[in-house]
């Protein structure tokens, strides 16, 4: 079962574009008529196929690129003509690869550079700082060069040093690719935590499964199009629409696709649901 | 003579502390496809890197105990020499590419061993139609998709015309229609032409179906081993050593604890469709319905 989560309020609209559309330069059509609205507090993923344009949408949310036409606007403000530095008070970024982030000597100084570097008073990079590494579990490691740690620690450190910039918006991009079960799990409470004390979570994924455990919310891209906005059970019940965009449902969707003559919902997402369906059927104790 | 021979192996990299495998036995038979998998540290990819040599001639460090590639000791011969028993296909398809064509990229291991033109066209297109990318010789290996680059670095270990396959985490950076292609080709492999295949995994969800044989590994010692339905029975043990239990493994785990049996045990959504399918049909008739 899905654990049950508080419905946030869904009023304040922290992201919203409209008709953004994104050509790379030499005339790759990369973007084509995004809209999307995100409300404060939401745990969205953005899932498609390799060149279904994620990144592309994910950096144009954080003025890393800008559109070709249409408009992003974050906290009420359009982004153009805001600077990358100012984006970044509200969206933090976590790329894919943590060693394209990561350049100190220290886990400290790699998560006090953002803070410092926005201006903010000693005090007060010290407790953001502090309250950043320990949102990661990175305590023990305040000294360790980042680049002598395991990928799974260098992926907290480069989340941390995003968190200690106090964005309201968290994107991270494949967040558990190199991951094995138990750094996923780890990692994956560690937003969930963050989601619940407010922050705004997106997830750019491919991993199925993770989006079924964790997205309240999907939006699955294809060649520069959303192609579907809906909850994970909406999304994962319709398989032909899913290959569209390069993307399979996790087995148990598709085994309940296919038990559906039977009656059981096609909506189910995890084991235990599609047990707990099998089982209405035999009926009794 | 096996494909591959590990006795009580043990193998620390050149200045760690640490040993990477500690006292791994394992035999892979000719024409059997295993499957290792374990969580980052295992000591999986230690093991692919033996089976050809990369360990310990490129990568030294102290190596005990006893490595038979095909019957040959791996300390007393080179990479070179088991480039043509032992193919190898890496985590990220960009790492192993360099050629301007695909035709190039799959030519190059058997050029460099002087094979005759005529021998060398034969290899190439049989490499490609195996994996699925006849037509393609023309095309830059960088204007593919992942699962089309994977599968190009597939058929250059091939057109080798090895008579083993290693791949280390070859999904790794695929998306899920990538992944449906590559194990369709490594289930071929298997299928068609009884390629000895070793394949090493974080996550067994597609490799489970067609594996003979599951290796679960945790900090360089082999756990267990032996057919997948048996090894990935219980999903709270795979947790325990770090490893995402396959779903379809779950589903039957907990319809056996709930109708308190042991038969279920699903390796395809097919089988499982069918088994749950008779399940509730004769559920139905019970009760009349």
């Amino acid at each position: 079962m899905i654990p049950a989560t508080p419905m946030l309020p869904r009023e304040e609209k922290i992201i919203s574009i409209h008709g953004l559309r994104f050509t790379y330069e030499g005339g790759v059509v990369a973007l084509r008529d995004i809209n999307l609205d995100i409300s404060s507090g939401e745990y969205l993923a953005i899932v498609g196929g390799n060149g279904s344009g994620k990144t592309t949408l994910a950096k144009n949310i954080n003025g890393l690129l800008r559109p070709t036409s249409g408009e992003v606007v974050v906290g009420g403000r359009s982004l153009s003509g805001r600077t990358v530095a100012d984006i970044a008070r509200t969206i933090g970024y976590a790329f894919q690869n943590p060693d394209h982030q990561l350049f100190c000597s220290t886990v400290e100084e790699e998560v006090r550079f953002g803070p410092a570097n926005l201006g903010y008073p000693e005090g007060e990079i010290v407790k953001k700082v502090r309250r950043a590494i320990e949102a990661m579990n990175l305590e023990s490691h305040r000294k360790t060069p980042p680049l002598s740690m395991r990928l799974g620690e260098r992926r907290r450190v480069s989340i941390a040093s995003v968190i200690a910039m106090d964005p309201e918006v968290l994107i991270l991009d494949e967040p558990t690719t190199g991951l094995d079960a138990q750094e996923s799990s780890e990692l994956l409470a560690k937003l969930r935590r963050l989601n619940e004390e407010g922050k705004t979570i997106i997830l750019i994924t491919h991993d199925m499964k993770l989006v079924a455990e964790h997205a309240k919310r999907v939006v699955v891209m294809s060649q520069g199009r959303v192609l579907l906005d809906s909850d994970p059970r909406g999304a994962f019940s319709d398989p032909e629409l899913l290959r569209q965009s390069n993307l399979e449902p996790p087995p148990v969707a598709l085994l309940a696709h296919k038990l559906s003559e039977l009656g059981i919902p096609k909506d189910v997402i995890s084991p235990e649901e599609l047990v707990f369906q099998i089982m209405r059927e035999r009926g009794g104790p | 003579m096996r494909a591959l021979d590990l006795q009580d192996v043990r193998f620390k990299h050149r200045g760690s502390d640490h040993w990477a495998l500690d006292g791994v036995s394992l035999q892979v038979e000719k024409g059997e496809f295993v499957t290792l998998l374990g969580s980052n540290g295992s000591g999986k990819s230690t093991i692919c890197m033996l089976s050809n040599g990369l360990i310990p001639h490129a990568l030294p460090g102290d190596l005990q105990g006893k490595v038979e590639i095909f019957g040959f000791d791996v300390k007393e011969h080179s990479v070179a020499e088991f480039s043509t028993k032992v193919g190898m296909v890496f985590q990220e398809p960009e790492s192993q590419l360099f050629c301007m064509s695909v035709e190039e990229e799959v030519a190059f291991g058997p050029e460099n061993l002087a094979v005759p033109r005529e021998e060398l066209r034969e290899r190439v297109e049989w490499a490609l139609e195996l994996v699925g990318m006849k037509g393609y010789n023309d095309r830059s290996p960088f204007s593919l998709s992942g699962g089309q680059k994977q599968r190009v670095a597939i058929a250059a270990a091939l057109s080798m015309r090895p008579d083993m396959l290693v791949l280390d985490e070859p999904a790794y950076a695929l998306d899920p229609v990538g992944r449906l292609e590559l194990y369709s080709v490594l289930r071929d492999l298997k299928e068609r032409y009884g390629m000895t295949v070793v394949l090493a995994e974080r996550d067994a969800e597609e490799a489970v179906a067609f594996s003979d044989r599951i290796v679960l590994m945790k900090a360089g010692r082999v756990i267990d081993s032996g057919p997948p339905r048996i090894v990935l029975r219980e999903p709270s043990r795979l947790r325990n050593v770090g490893v995402t239990p396959p779903q379809l493994s779950e589903v039957a785990a907990l319809l056996n604890a709930r109708l308190m049996t042991t038969e279920n045990s699903f390796l395809t959504v097919e089988e499982a469709e069918r088994a749950i399918t008779e399940k509730v049909l004769a559920w139905r008739m019970v009760k009349g319905r």
